[in-house]
């Protein structure tokens, strides 16, 4: 191996410390809701008590935010996958603009958006208490992502020319989309996918604002826990959001380095 | 192996493309193709082969009035899935997510033809173009070569009513691209299907058309056999274009056509001709008192079994013309000119 | 290929008409609504001329200002470093430092509290140390520092990338030039980076200025504008002055992500 100067050893260093500042709280966390006390360590010992009463009082925040993630993702699919292709079709300066537009819940922030739905829509008393209000601005949050996603992907392949062959040896446009447009953006979905996901499950600015008693997602149980609960309790809930999103994280990590 | 294949005549009346940026890619059309027969468009880039191919193909409708018609039928409004064509693109267009058997039996696929017989017609076909050992191969994995093949089984597979092919041979080097010429040519007169075939490579449309289409900004310049083509040219642009063609000023006189670097015999001068053409092998070296043209050699390119020449007459060009002479040339010599008056022609 | 404009405007509809419910009308409603509170569309012009609006205003962009610097300078250094070098648990590095990627805003005001809270690390350490507890998680200080650990790993990901597509050959120009390595720094690395510093930068800004998790976990007491907009349609139950406000701070950060993709001709996207 080549020697390394000084200023490698101070990269190394800073980065060393930068990886520190990211990871160490995510383990402290960890640890803090398996511990009986936080305050005395470790020595007072491990405990499952603080996971088993998030878990009994916060189950149902898991499995609306799980079934929102859900929805979300069929609904981001079922809207988002046909727009990019659309969009992907013509790129023209309409197109362009179609696009930029559909960004644009990503970029103004959640709050905003939240607000003016209630503004519009809170009044429609079936739908304000719903989980679909949650699902609505959740779909309006991601939809940009799964787009932009299979776009890229869409962009990169010779799409024209794959559908003409296609159309050559007799494929409708239904046979076409199904056959050769699909599995040649299965990347771009799956990324898309677990983005949608990934976000869904831990979106809290607009859902703050758009759940009610009744329907809390994860995020919003976990604020609730921080601000009132003790810190165990609040590591401990924390721990099984780590357990529920991990393996999307190093899905979606995986995926990052792999389009790269 | 050649049952199955039913080649149709095709006309082309009328068909003119304007694109919506208002480009005049074609100017109206008329064009008969036997069956069996095969076709080729030649021409510089951009003069319109391909919206011709994408026409006939059913990619793109011509202008409100053209017509394209398959035996007779009106196909026009038929778009591609439908006209029953086989289509081989410049970049194959092969599908990445299939591997090579199920690129070559997707028209089988979307035609439901029953799996046993799919399969019969898929290794049928893989025999034919020799990539038997390929069929479980993904795409990415296949040579540019073994691309092509793929691509011709599979407009094959479908047997098409005709095979249009848009610059097959474009993206392959040279050595290859003559191998997989004299191949299809073959391929195409035992399977005697239709075929129209796109092409900027001169050598390539002379192999391989029965008739050529010169096409020049969007405007068919010539229609006819190799042979007539090369040896009389209709237009300038076409004498130009193909092959090398010489041209000198002069004016008939007494049956000769005489210029300023001497006078060439030429008892059938069309009257009032100002150029005469003549094409680089009717031209002989002579250094006798009887030589037609005297000039100065400009330059000499020794190419092993021949040299090329080029000669100096007082023209805008010089003349050129090869020799097998086993000498050396140098620069500035004066060169004698016998040219054979079978090779003259004016335009 | 032929006649596809209708079946594309199909395919286009179903998000489109999903867009315009739900998106479009209800932000023509928040701007209605926030010129129907007492002083009409002034309501728009209070956020400059309310001495409190302003002031938080300004506090937010120099919040955001200040994580989007702090951040590019760290990824920066540590994205570019982790490209050039290789060596042994470099992807492990990479994995950890890009595993927060996707935490949302709350989680992230948690983890603030637990280095700078009032049980967190940094207090604890600073105890043993000078015998006196540090807490800033409650803060402006502990906010930055919540933005900057959300920023981070995006970031890195972004000048990974870059770096990865810098051609190693300018840099062995210019040192065959005699450029010291300052400046092969500035004249060759920083240049190259500059679309993705902008980008990512102004995802950086965007973010930090509408992101409204991390400081609701932190506390209600920062002065920062989500905070503000947040406090006044719940506790004030001041729903116009709330719309103008958060519609302004749509337009703002809008404005900046736009700007920003004109200046790096890229892609860019903020992320919640
Ligand atoms: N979709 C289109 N919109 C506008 N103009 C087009 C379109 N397709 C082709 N053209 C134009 O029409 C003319 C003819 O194009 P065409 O593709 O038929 O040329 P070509 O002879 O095949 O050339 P090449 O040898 O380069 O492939 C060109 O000027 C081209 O720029
Ligand atoms: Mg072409």
């Amino acid at each position: 191996m080549k020697r390394r100067g000084a200023l490698f050893w101070l990269q190394l260093g800073f980065t060393l410390f930068v990886c520190a500042f990211l990871i160490v709280p995510v383990f402290l966390s960890m640890m803090a809701g398996l511990t009986v006390n936080y305050l005395t360590g470790i020595e007072s010992g491990l405990t499952l008590r603080w996971v088993g009463e998030v878990w009994s009082g916060y189950r149902d925040t898991i499995f609306l935010s799980m079934g929102i993630a859900l929805a979300c993702l069929a609904g981001t699919l079922v809207l988002g996958i046909p727009a990019a292709y659309a969009l992907a079709k013509r790129p023209t300066a309409m197109t362009r603009a179609i696009e930029e537009l559909l960004v644009m819940p990503v970029a103004v922030p959640g709050l905003a958006t939240a607000l003016a739905l209630i503004v519009t829509y809170g009044a429609a008393g079936g739908f304000r208490t719903s989980w679909t209000f949650i699902l609505t601005g959740h779909i309006l949050f991601t939809l940009p992502f799964m787009v932009r996603s299979v776009l890229a992907v869409l962009n990169a392949i010779d799409l024209n020319t794959l559908e003409e062959g296609a159309a050559s040896l007799g494929a409708g446009f239904t046979q076409r989309f199904f056959h050769v447009v699909l599995p040649n953006c299965r990347t771009g979905i799956l990324a898309g996918s677990l983005m949608v996901v990934t976000l869904s499950m831990g979106e809290f600015n607009m859902t703050w604002l758009l759940h009610t008693p009744l329907t809390k997602t994860l995020p919003v149980g976990l604020a609730d826990a921080y601000a009132s609960l003790r810190l165990e309790v609040g590591s401990a809930y924390t721990l099984i959001f780590f357990l529920m999103i991990m393996p999307l994280l190093l899905a979606l990590q995986a995926m990052t380095r792999h389009v790269r | 192996m050649t049952e199955g294949f039913k080649p149709i005549a095709i006309t082309l009346e009328n068909c003119g493309k304007t694109f919506a940026d208002g480009t005049r890619a074609l100017h109206p059309l008329t064009l008969e193709i036997a069956a069996s027969e095969t076709i080729v468009f030649l021409g510089p880039s951009g003069c319109g082969k391909t919206t011709t191919l994408r026409i006939i193909a059913g990619l793109e409708t011509p202008d409100p009035g053209g017509r394209v018609l398959f035996d007779g039928e009106d196909v026009t409004a038929l778009p591609i899935e439908r006209r029953r064509v086989g289509m081989v693109f410049q970049s194959y267009a092969l599908f990445p997510n299939m591997s090579v058997a199920e690129n070559v039996g997707y028209g089988l696929r979307v035609r439901r033809v029953a799996g046993a017989e799919a399969a019969g017609r898929v290794a049928e076909m893989l025999a034919m173009m020799r990539i038997e050992a390929l069929a479980d191969r993904r795409i990415d994995q296949l040579s540019g070569g073994q691309r092509q093949r793929v691509a011709l089984a599979r407009a094959l597979a479908v047997r098409p009513r005709v095979l249009l092919m848009d610059e097959p041979l474009t993206a392959l080097d040279a050595k290859l691209r003559d191998a997989l010429r004299l191949e299809i040519d073959e391929l195409l007169r035992r399977l005697g299907i239709t075929a129209i075939y796109v092409t900027h490579d001169q050598a390539e449309a002379m192999a391989l058309g029965d008739r050529i289409v010169v096409m020049d900004h969007g405007r068919v310049a010539q229609v006819g056999k190799p042979r007539d083509i090369y040896q009389r040219p209709s237009t300038r642009f076409v004498a130009d274009f193909i092959g090398t063609m010489n041209r000198i000023n002069g004016t008939v006189r007494d049956g000769a056509f005489v210029t300023a670097a001497g006078a060439i015999p030429w008892r059938e001068a069309p009257p009032g001709a100002s150029e005469a053409l003549f094409r680089p092998e009717d031209v002989t070296l002579d250094d006798t008192a009887e030589a037609h043209l005297r000039g100065r050699l400009t330059a000499a390119f020794f190419l092993g079994d021949r040299t090329r020449l080029f000669i100096d007459v007082g023209m805008e060009k010089p003349l050129v013309t090869e020799t097998g002479a086993r000498r050396d040339f140098t620069h500035d010599e004066p060169i004698g000119l016998r040219i054979d008056p079978r090779g003259l022609m004016a335009l | 290929m032929r006649h596809e404009t209708p079946r594309l405007i199909l395919l286009l509809l179903p998000a489109g008409i999903f867009f315009t419910a739900f998106f479009l009308l209800p932000l023509s409603r928040l701007f209605a609504i926030g010129g129907s509170g007492a002083d009409g569309f002034a309501a728009y012009a209070a956020i400059v001329t309310d001495r409190n609006y302003f002031a938080s205003l300004l506090s937010t962009l120099a919040l955001a200002a200040a994580t989007t610097a702090a951040t590019l300078v760290i990824s920066g250094i540590s994205g570019v470093f982790l490209q050039r070098s290789r060596f042994p648990g470099n992807a492990i590095l990479v994995a950890m430092l890009t595993f927060p990627l996707a935490f949302p805003g709350v989680v992230i005001g948690f983890m603030v509290i637990m280095l700078a809270g009032r049980q967190g690390l940094i207090g604890e350490i600073a105890l043993r140390l000078t015998g006196e507890k540090i807490v800033f998680a409650y803060s402006m200080a502990g906010l930055f520092m919540g933005y900057v650990y959300f920023s981070v790993p995006r970031t890195i990901l972004t000048v990974m990338a870059a770096a990865e597509k810098l051609d190693p050959k300018l840099e062995e120009a210019a040192r065959s030039l005699g450029a010291s390595t300052w400046q092969v720094v500035r004249d060759v690395i920083i240049p190259g980076l500059k679309p993705a510093f902008i980008s990512a930068g102004a995802i950086c800004f965007a973010t930090a200025v509408g992101a409204f998790g991390t400081a609701f976990t932190l506390a209600t007491r920062i002065n920062v504008l989500p905070m503000v907009i947040y406090t006044e349609f719940t506790l004030q139950a001041n729903i116009a002055t709330a719309a103008a406000l958060s519609f302004v701070l749509g337009a703002v950060t809008w404005v900046v992500l736009a700007a920003a993709r004109t200046a790096a001709g890229s892609s860019v996207a903020a992320a919640g």
